[in-house]
């Protein structure tokens, strides 16, 4: 890659960090939101009574691992290792699709149960957080399946790499306000 | 050699071994935090900050092992860029909890702040 290439490939990710921490402005105040309401439960069920615990440490294990292999396959990719790489983000979809379907089943439980978003304003906050964010996985996966074409289509190029390196740091961000959700959304919530 | 010079956290590729070491650390400070609040390890305050502190050490493991922005050349920009959104984040999660809270310890009803009051003061000082 020319000197150029490379400035131009530094700027673009240092451009796409800049957009990831205005994202994290949006969590922020959704954080925010989700602080101030957590204990106006209108006579609905607080986070102790709605929370499964084993549920959401299987789901936050399965968005971690899907880190964990996002960042191995950057390293194939830098290798030009394309078998190893393409494995790896198929395990990464994989785990995020799991994880992702095992949000909307709590969403969808929640909802049969009775406690939807309208039921109070700690519910609404929740929804709103944590549905935010699975949005975003949502549209991490999305991302990833168009990339696939790509591959499939160009091949590891100077452009498919810049834009596999902007996906597997979107979904390290993602994983790192999970932690804060895991934490201060149902850890604190069940306390 | 001034090629590498240029690069930013962002365009270094860690080794495999510091992905191991980030994802085994994280699961780790996972499992540690829910072991302590699904066990009733401690009690209240101790516990919050305990997990806190968890969270953020996770925070710090995952921006390092994963992200690498200890690897940045100077000037470190996004790092900046990080700083100055935490402080903000700060702000606007921490500001938000703590007026909201005195609002409504000021809004309460008559009965409840007389109820509250009564509260606090036989708790003494």
């Amino acid at each position: 890659m020319s000197q150029h290439a490379l400035v131009v490939k530094d700027k673009t990710l240092s451009g796409f960090w800049a957009y990831l921490m205005t994202d994290l402005v949006l969590f922020a105040t959704l954080f925010a939101t989700y602080g101030v309401l957590r204990n106006n439960i209108a006579n609905g069920p607080s986070g102790k009574d709605i929370f499964d615990m084993p549920f959401v440490l299987v789901e936050t294990m399965l968005l971690l691992t899907s880190s964990f292999t996002a960042g191995l396959a950057m390293i194939a990719l830098h290798r030009r290792q394309a078998k190893t790489m393409v494995m790896l983000l198929l395990a990464t979809f994989a785990l995020g699709a799991g994880f992702l379907g095992m949000e909307l089943y709590e969403f969808n439980h929640l909802v049969h149960e009775g406690h939807s978003w309208r039921e109070s304003a700690f519910l609404s906050a929740f929804f709103t957080l944590v549905g935010t964010h699975g949005l975003h996985i949502l549209v991490g996966l999305v991302w990833l399946s168009v990339l696939f074409g790509q591959l499939i289509k160009k091949g590891i190029t100077e452009h498919t790499e810049r834009r596999l390196l902007l996906f597997s740091m979107f979904w390290h961000f993602l994983d790192i306000v999970w932690i804060f959700i895991f934490t201060f959304v149902y850890l604190v919530g069940v306390m | 050699m001034a090629k590498t010079q240029i690069h930013t956290s962002m365009t270094h590729t860690g080794s495999i071994t510091s992905y191991i070491i980030g994802f085994v650390l994280s699961v780790a400070l996972t499992l540690g935090a829910y072991y302590l609040v699904v066990n009733h390890v401690l009690d209240g305050t101790k516990l919050l900050a305990t997990i806190v502190g968890l969270a953020i050490a996770q925070l710090i493991v995952q921006l390092i092992f994963f992200l690498h922005m200890n690897k940045e050349a100077k000037p470190r920009w996004n790092l900046m860029v990080f700083s100055f959104m935490v402080l903000v984040v700060f702000i606007v999660v921490i500001g938000s909890i703590w007026v909201m809270y005195n609002l409504d310890y000021n809004m309460m009803p008559k009965e409840e702040l007389e109820q509250h009051m009564i509260h606090e003061s036989e708790k003494g000082f």
